[in-house]
């Protein structure tokens, strides 16, 4: 018989826990929800706009019955349980049905804190927390004229702006002298106070009400200055409570919230709590992002996988109103170990404030321009040193070059038809309706349903600001990311446990580190297939079949199934036979199209996969090799041609290109990897948009990192000078080395420098002389393991070569 | 009833990995997974026509090496959320032997 679960509060934390609970175990438990409400689960974070009359009840409904009927799920809604019968293990309804539970989940969310003065129980008097407080609010509208809502929060002026638009005349009473001050600090706030004022909203700041007056229905507010205000509507929206009181009178302990351990887990061993009722590492959640990591967690756990740990959630909040935008994260008053960088620009409405401590970010507050919010708070929960971009931090991440979306700083304001992901070709309205039809939440899943920043990725921004002012506040995965599905480890702990556990092939590293399936996924395996032929190059045995099939097959895959073909030219310098020689495979095996690539290379596009080991052979013997145009490798070293033709050349460039490529050819490395060597500082082999690129001078030459030519147009930054060819050699591999050891698959050097900082890659290679020796010196080793023609290769042997022909040919 | 053709040996797939069956009627990918079950597929992804043999096969899936949708092995089916889904082809292996039938089977199309 099936274990039972039972799951008392039919909110967003309790559904989306038994919503990933059914996607890693279906069939592990009769599953029966109580909720008090006499609704499915709905989008409580969206109850602003229906307030607001910009959605209806149908548009933010998540779960429908058919929801609950597909999985088998019992639903008793308008039952609120009153009791739980702890060693029976059953819980008892108000009406009187129980329900016997195996584990029982609460996640009983919270309560409006309605503050206990005379008259609060007044009709009229109401908080702002469900759907009937929202029906409520609507027939008040009509009948009536005047509202209060007592809080100057999210929540009330949410609720100040939706009577508003309703026809109210509404005054926000507001105990301090900021608005939000959560979220806002002093200046933030009386920015948003004078637009909202523009709206039409009232305020009584510096206010406490003492007395609720009126008969039966409240007629007025007394304030503790002696002032008095007229009222038939009162909204209190003066802060949270988590709802603890069942758990609190069957004995769970409680705290301020239902005291829950990493897990998720109750002080009863059966009883697990998610939401706004419990209280996590001392801290009670009252937004919705941390609901997703805790469901996950629980889920694992109600799974019986019990791997995953809850560490806690930063928050960052935005205002639902249509047309202002803010944001902020993080501690943004900071103190006197703190420091606070400020643009003001109040003609455009223009505020943003980051919050620095030893150059790390601890809080932002934006007004006005919340485009780089998802980036500040990146960096804030990285912890990322920003000294060294730190002048231009104020621009944005835009102004860090970024070719895609400089332009558009604020996706609220852009119509629902403006394409946001140019890969794939989806607009802001797509991506607006997937969110609110199938109740997405995360980057993720907006990626997967939308297909929006899946391709490229440079959208990312401008999705998580839609994903932000669609569904409320939001955050885009836990601190620490997991590689992927298949694991809760990230890519760090990977490679650290690779490293010191010498693990030297992908099955060690999944039983080792205990992957939740057999043999990984499309994304896991190509990126353990690197990190163990990275650590131990002498040691670990590549693995074909996890790799994609480009560096599979040698040879670029094409949309229409044929593959290219890119022999090297060291240096982009060629010959007149090499030339003939790709002349005569291009006739002979009738290769439709030829063309130069951008890192001086010739392409031969359109070969039939069983045609490759020929090509190879035949440009094999004009003594041509691969040239890793496929690969997550070093791909093209770029040169100009320097000072043995070039009347400004200081330096040979071009002979220094062709060693170096001799060098680094056939090296692994996490994405692909470009170099460039120009002779001068004019630069003609574009060497600061590359991976490495050196720029000679007269007196030797400027070694440049991180550049990158794509998506972010990111120019290198000097790492240093040297003098010597040799000297250019050593720091060249070491870096390479460096980055081969430590950065994340698929992390190009642009990111990877602004997630580690310039300085320390500077450190690492400038400074520690013997590091660098013994970085360039496991460079050198690996090279010997890796710097084979994998053409040659599959020319030469018999069962490398017969992968590239069907098994069988029928008729 | 089916029609079995021979193709080869099992071991000239490799596990993790797939092989092409030339056919009149279009390509034919013959799979074999880590734990040594061969299943066929035609060899063009539902979305645009990728060739799925080229693809990483990992459990009973095999991802499309143009845009990474993943497929069933076992049915044709697409992975959710996308959709669509490959036709899939009656595959047996018989004493080390691999023997395919080219009539579809009636649950895909």
């Amino acid at each position: 018989m099936k274990e039972r679960l039972v799951l008392v509060g039919n909110g967003m934390a309790g559904i989306r826990t038994l919503e990933e609970l059914l996607k890693i175990a279906p069939d592990k438990y009769d599953i029966t929800v109580f909720g008090a409400e006499p609704h499915c689960n709905y989008n409580r974070i969206m109850l602003s706009p229906v307030l607001a009359g910009e959605k209806t009840i149908d548009d933010i409904i998540l779960n429908s019955q058919e929801w609950y009927d597909e999985n088998n799920i019992t639903l008793h809604t308008g039952k609120t349980v009153v009791d739980i019968d702890r060693r029976g293990q059953k819980v008892i309804a108000d009406d009187g049905t129980t329900a016997c539970y195996d584990r029982l989940l609460l996640a009983t969310g919270s309560n409006p804190f309605i503050i206990p003065v005379p008259g609060h129980d007044k009709e009229g008097v109401i908080g702002f927390r469900d759907i009937k407080d929202v029906d409520t609010m609507l027939v008040a509208a009509k009948q009536y004229k005047k509202a209060v809502v007592i809080g100057g929060g999210l929540l009330g002026l949410e609720a100040a702006n939706g009577l508003v638009i309703n026809g109210m005349d509404v005054t926000v009473v507001h105990l301090g002298d900021t608005l939000m001050e959560m979220q806002m600090d002093a200046f933030s706030g009386e920015m948003l106070k004078a637009s909202l004022e523009e709206r039409g909203l009232k305020f009584r700041m510096n206010s406490s009400t003492v007395e609720l007056t009126g008969e039966q229905r409240v007629s007025g507010l007394k304030f503790a200055d002696g002032g008095e205000l007229e009222a038939d509507l009162v909204v209190m929206a003066a802060g949270i409570r988590p709802n603890i009181d069942l758990a609190k009178k069957v004995g769970i302990h409680c705290e301020r919230g239902i005291v829950v351990n990493d897990t998720l887990q109750t002080f009863d061993p059966k009883i697990y709590s998610v939401g706004e009722c419990v209280q996590h590492r001392g801290v009670a959640y009252g937004l919705v992002a941390p609901l997703f990591e805790q469901a996950k967690v629980c889920a694992n756990h109600l799974a019986g996988y019990g791997i995953a740990i809850y560490e806690g959630s930063t928050t960052s909040t935005k205002l639902k109103v249509t047309g202002i935008d803010l944001f902020s994260a993080g501690d943004f008053h900071g103190d006197e170990s703190s420091e606070d960088v400020v643009m003001k620009d109040a003609s455009r409405g223009i505020y943003k404030k980051v919050v620095l401590r030893d150059n790390k970010i601890i809080g932002a507050v934006m007004y006005g321009d919340t485009i780089d919010g998802a980036w500040y708070f990146q960096m804030l929960r990285d912890e990322t040193d920003v000294s060294d971009f730190r002048e231009h931090l104020m621009f944005g991440q835009a102004h860090l070059g970024d070719s895609g979306h400089g332009g558009s700083n604020a996706a609220s304001a852009l119509p629902d038809d403006a394409e946001i992901c140019g890969c794939n070709g989806v607009c802001k309205g797509t991506i607006v309706k997937a969110i609110t039809e199938k109740g997405l939440f995360t980057l993720e899943e907006v990626k997967s349903h939308t297909k929006a920043a899946a391709s490229c990725g440079s959208c990312t921004g401008l999705v998580e600001q839609i994903l932000a002012s669609t569904v409320g506040d939001y955050s885009e995965t836990p601190k620490k990311k997991a590689m992927c599905g298949c694991t809760e480890h990230s890519h760090d702990e990977v490679r650290a446990a690779i490293r010191d556990q010498k693990l030297t092939s992908i099955p060690a590293v999944m039983s080792a580190l205990e992957w939740h399936t057999p043999d990984g996924c499309a994304s896991c395996r190509p990126a353990l297939n690197y990190y163990v032929i990275a650590a131990w190059p002498q040691e670990a045995k590549d693995d074909p079949q996890s790799r994609f099939i480009n560096e599979r097959a040698h040879a670029n895959i094409q949309k229409d199934g044929t593959y290219s073909v890119i022999p090297r030219m060291w240096g982009g310098v060629t010959t007149p036979s090499e030339l003939r020689a790709i002349a005569d495979v291009v006739d002979k095996f009738e290769i439709p199209s030829m063309k130069v690539t951008g890192g001086q290379r010739i392409d031969l596009l359109g070969v039939k996969k069983e045609d490759l080991p020929a090509v190879w052979a035949d440009l094999n013997a004009a003594g041509m090799v691969s040239g890793h145009g496929y690969g997550k490798s070093l791909r093209t070293v770029k040169t100009c041609v320097g000072s043995e033709w070039c009347r400004f050349g200081t330096q040979d460039s071009t002979g220094l290109g062709v060693k170096i490529e001799k060098m680094t050819w056939g090296s692994w490395t996490p994405h692909k990897y470009k170099i460039a060597v120009s002779g001068c500082p004019r630069n003609c082999a574009e060497a600061t948009i590359k991976d490495f690129g050196i720029v000679c001078v007269d007196s030797g030459y400027e070694l440049h990192v991180g550049g990158n030519g794509g998506i972010h147009v990111v120019a290198t930054q000097l790492l240093c000078r040297v003098s010597t060819e040799e000297e250019v050699m050593e720091y060249c591999g070491a870096f390479m080395q460096v980055y081969r050891e430590e950065a994340h698959y698929l992390e190009r050097t642009a990111p990877w420098i602004e997630r580690i900082g310039l300085s320390y890659a500077k450190q690492r290679i400038v400074e520690d002389e013997a590091g660098r020796k013994a970085l360039y010196a496991r460079f050198l080793v690996s090279q010997e393991v890796f710097q084979i023609d994998p053409w040659a290769e599959a020319v030469e042997q018999d069962h490398i070569r017969k992968d590239y022909i069907p098994i069988k040919k029928l008729g | 009833m089916s029609n079995w053709i021979e193709i080869g040996k099992v071991e000239e797939i490799p596990k993790q990995g797939a092989r092409v069956v030339e056919t009149a009627k279009g390509d034919i990918g013959i799979f074999r997974t880590l734990e040594g079950e061969v299943f066929a597929l035609r060899d063009r992804c539902p979305h645009k026509e990728g060739p799925l043999s080229q693809g990483i096969v990992h459990g009973k899936r095999v991802t499309c090496p143009l845009h990474n949708w993943n497929i069933e092995l076992e049915s044709g089916e697409v992975v959710a959320p996308d959709e669509g889904c490959a036709a899939s082809y009656p595959v047996k292996v018989d004493d080390g032997v691999v023997y395919l039938s080219l009539e579809a089977n009636p649950d895909n199309s």
